[in-house]
């Protein structure tokens, strides 16, 4: 068995490319801006192949300063109270982990 | 087409008798938008030599009635809106029923103008209006909250905190930042300012521009009792900027919104309350994102949009990141 080639992220930007050179100048109204939303998502695909295994060891390792498995449990102690007075520390830790969660959905919206 | 060419009968005897007059020609009835909760017509109503230009908000007929008590809510916040001075389309008819126009309704008057946001914010046609706009929604928000309850079927008067968190349970979503703002909001909630009724989605895309500003304010269907502050926060939320630098719907800035409000009001904006209201409502556009993308993988409504929407819950995250950081 050939190891994934192309890789996931070639296919996706194959269909990427697609969508924005042959359907989207065939379309118009509403069925275009989907075409335009579908060519979003497969450019989203292709950055989170890329940076997302990355960033969810970086994050796990993060949540691990804070004494927290995952989200959940965080979730679960800043609704308990447990992280009161801990706002500065909880910010500078999430900030990379949101800003490369950014990144892959939508870095123009970074800044 | 036979449902078109009935929907006219029945619009020229429904239009003859609002405007009373012996009777009336539809002509140009087309179907503008097809919401899944709600239809809108464009048509022309024409008598004695005159050419009325009006629009249908209808409820489809398998929903008329569960929609139809918040279509007389939103008929009835545009007659007293017009009242005090809030532009706003003249309504002409409404009804609960599905008589006589096959679902609960409204009928009113056409607005000429823009609501897409994109074109507001970049076209050239509307770059003399731009720097207006803060100005004329804080004086026109100053009026909306003198509008009188009193005329009004009663209104949802809830803690906007509870319906946010039970959502984002519901969702099955754990997002940590969302919690972060909800819990700090919770522990700094600012004093009612007072109670009035509040619009509840006052931004761009529900305002009308021409080329002399807002010609009307639209979409009624969440007004509510509140803090009048939650309006300015809305309006002021990064999303609905839709990348305009401004940081009042990215056409101007706070001062002079505040200061618009201020004066036509008599009373003081604190821009601490209005920033928490901002944070709040980053806070309900990233549950938003969710509830929408949960349309399409739970909800049975397959659409890549209402997925690809759930991703922009990232965008609310980082904005809730920064006002954090600007409040603490």
């Amino acid at each position: 068995m050939s190891d994934g080639y192309p890789s996931a992220a070639q296919l996706a930007e194959a269909v990427e490319g697609f969508l924005r050179e042959e359907v989207m100048p065939a379309l118009e109204g509403r069925l275009h801006f989907q075409a335009l939303v579908a060519a979003n998502v497969m450019a989203i695909l292709q950055r989170e192949l890329a940076d997302g295994p990355a960033l969810h060891s970086a994050h796990t390792e993060r949540l691990a300063e804070l004494g927290v498995a995952d989200d959940q449990e965080l979730v679960a102690a800043i609704r308990g109270g447990a992280m009161d007075g801990r706002m500065g520390e909880l910010l500078a830790t999430l900030r990379p982990s949101v800003e490369a969660a950014l990144a892959i959905a939508n870095p123009k919206h970074l800044g | 087409m036979a449902g078109v060419t009935e929907l006219a009968e029945s619009l020229a005897a429904v239009v003859a008798d609002s405007l009373q007059v012996a009777s009336v020609e539809i002509t140009d009835l087309v179907r503008l938008s097809g919401g899944a909760s709600r239809e809108s017509w464009s048509f022309d109503a024409v008598h004695d030599g005159v050419v009325e230009e009006l629009v249908l908000r209808r409820a489809p007929a398998a929903i008329s009635d569960a929609i139809g008590p918040t279509m007389m809510l939103e008929a009835a916040a545009m007659r007293e809106a017009a009242r005090v001075g809030v532009p706003s389309p003249e309504v002409l008819f409404a009804t609960a029923d599905k008589e006589p126009l096959g679902g609960s309704c409204i009928v009113m008057r056409r607005i000429s103008g823009e609501t897409i946001a994109r074109r507001i914010l970049r076209d050239d046609a509307y770059a003399g209006v731009r720097p207006k706009l803060a100005a004329q929604c804080g004086e026109i928000l100053a009026a909306l909250h003198t509008m009188d309850p009193e005329a009004l079927p009663p209104m949802v008067d809830g803690y906007p905190l509870d319906g946010l968190r039970a959502l984002l349970d519901d969702s099955g979503v754990a997002s940590p930042m969302l919690e972060l703002a909800l819990r700090w909001l919770e522990l700094n909630q600012p004093a009612e300012t007072r109670k009035v009724i509040v619009h509840g989605d006052f931004r761009n895309g529900n305002l009308v521009i021409n080329e002399d500003g807002v010609s009307a304010v639209l979409d009624w269907e969440l007004i509510h009792l509140g803090d009048p502050m939650e309006d300015l926060g809305w309006l002021c939320t990064r999303a609905w900027r839709f990348g305009g630098v401004g940081t009042v719907g990215g056409f101007g800035e706070y001062d002079e919104l505040f200061a618009a409000y201020e004066k036509t009001s008599g009373r003081p904006v604190d821009p601490k309350v209005v920033k928490w209201w901002e944070l709040l409502g980053t806070v309900k556009w990233g549950v938003i994102c969710i509830v929408q993308a949960n349309r399409h993988l739970v909800g049975g409504q397959r659409s890549v949009e209402l997925a690809a929407i759930g991703r922009r819950l990232v965008e609310q995250e980082y904005d809730c990141l920064n006002l954090l950081e600007e409040l603490t």
